[in-house]
């Protein structure tokens, strides 16, 4: 039996299961874009890490990439969108405007995606650079590894 | 190829001597300062040949607040067969914001001039489809007024803090 078999929790493997296939959904509203072109392409490759697949239907992805400015216009949009999205899912605030509304603090941009939908991983800079973007990713991974996983079946207490 | 030289600002102090408010030409732009009622002739009169003012550039408001006239449309015109450009000034009121609608020469006014019937409250008179281009239904007042307060918020969805 030596070498055959291997122990594990099944939240664990559920957990490595998760991370290894996000499938993405690029929301994608402003300059920010080129950069998350950048780092989905070949040149820094998001497939490396399991994220390669871009699903531009919010139902079949689990990771929401909020990549550029929201403004109050757009924020209804943004959050039919999040509710549209098949548990599990996870949400990524790419970019300044994403985090905190950034350098427009004014009467047309929320201030920060997180007043609209709840954030698992913050990404600041203006743009990030693909390498932020990579950690983030890294970061988020480590996250949904390490997290209380649900799934049908659950016994719930 | 030589540029023709335009010597447009005496030639409307010339054709127009009443009615021409202000005429110079800031860092080499000429630029001429006309009453609203004015406006139609004027454009009428310039688009037409030999001055062939083709082309709308450009078209917004600048509010200027304390001072009297508060508002004031700036039209950005150009020339394409004389190559030049000439930027026409309408000074309005507070109180009654409004100037005739330029769409029936030129198409692209249109949105142009719902952005700053959205941004500064301007009424445009004689506009096919004066409504909100950039704010959303339901927003109160004009963002780019200056007394428009700074970090009033008006939200579409209640947000979560």
């Amino acid at each position: 039996m030596e070498g055959n078999f291997f122990t594990t929790k099944f939240n664990s493997i559920l957990g490595w299961a998760r991370k290894f296939s996000l499938f993405h959904y690029p929301y994608v509203t402003a300059c920010c874009g080129m950069e998350y072109m950048s780092a989905a392409c070949a040149h820094f490759d998001i497939d490396r890490f399991g994220a390669g697949w871009t699903r531009f239907s919010p139902r079949q992805s689990d990771m929401l990439l909020v990549v550029g400015t929201i403004t109050q216009k757009l924020a209804p949009v943004l959050r039919t969108v999040y509710e549209q999205m098949t548990e599990p899912k996870w949400v990524v605030a790419f970019g300044t405007c994403a985090v905190s509304g950034g350098i427009y603090n004014n009467y047309a941009v929320v201030q920060g995606i997180d007043e609209i939908i709840p954030v698992d991983i913050y990404v600041p800079g203006c743009p990030p650079r693909p390498e932020t973007v990579l950690d983030a990713l890294v970061k988020l991974q480590e996250k949904i590894q390490k997290q209380e996983q649900e799934w049908r079946w659950k016994r719930r207490k | 190829m030589e540029e023709k030289k335009v010597k447009i600002l005496e030639e409307l102090k010339k054709t127009f001597p009443d009615k021409i408010k202000e005429a110079s030409a800031p860092f080499g732009d000429e630029t001429i300062v006309i009453d609203r009622d004015f406006l139609v002739i004027l454009v009428d009169f310039l688009r037409k040949k030999p001055h062939s003012y083709t082309m709308l550039l450009d078209l917004t408001c600048i509010d200027y607040m304390d001072r009297k006239p508060r508002f004031e449309i700036v039209f950005h015109l150009f020339s394409l067969s004389n190559n030049h450009r000439l930027r026409l000034k309408v000074p309005l009121p507070d109180e009654d914001p409004w100037i005739d609608s330029l769409t029936f020469i030129w198409k692209n006014a249109n949105w142009l001039e719902r952005e700053v019937f959205d941004m500064f409250g301007v009424e445009f008179r004689g506009h096919p489809d004066l409504r909100r281009i950039f704010m959303y239904d339901g927003f109160i007042g004009y963002p780019l007024r200056k007394d428009y307060p700074l970090r009033k918020r008006q939200p579409r969805i209640r947000l979560r803090k």
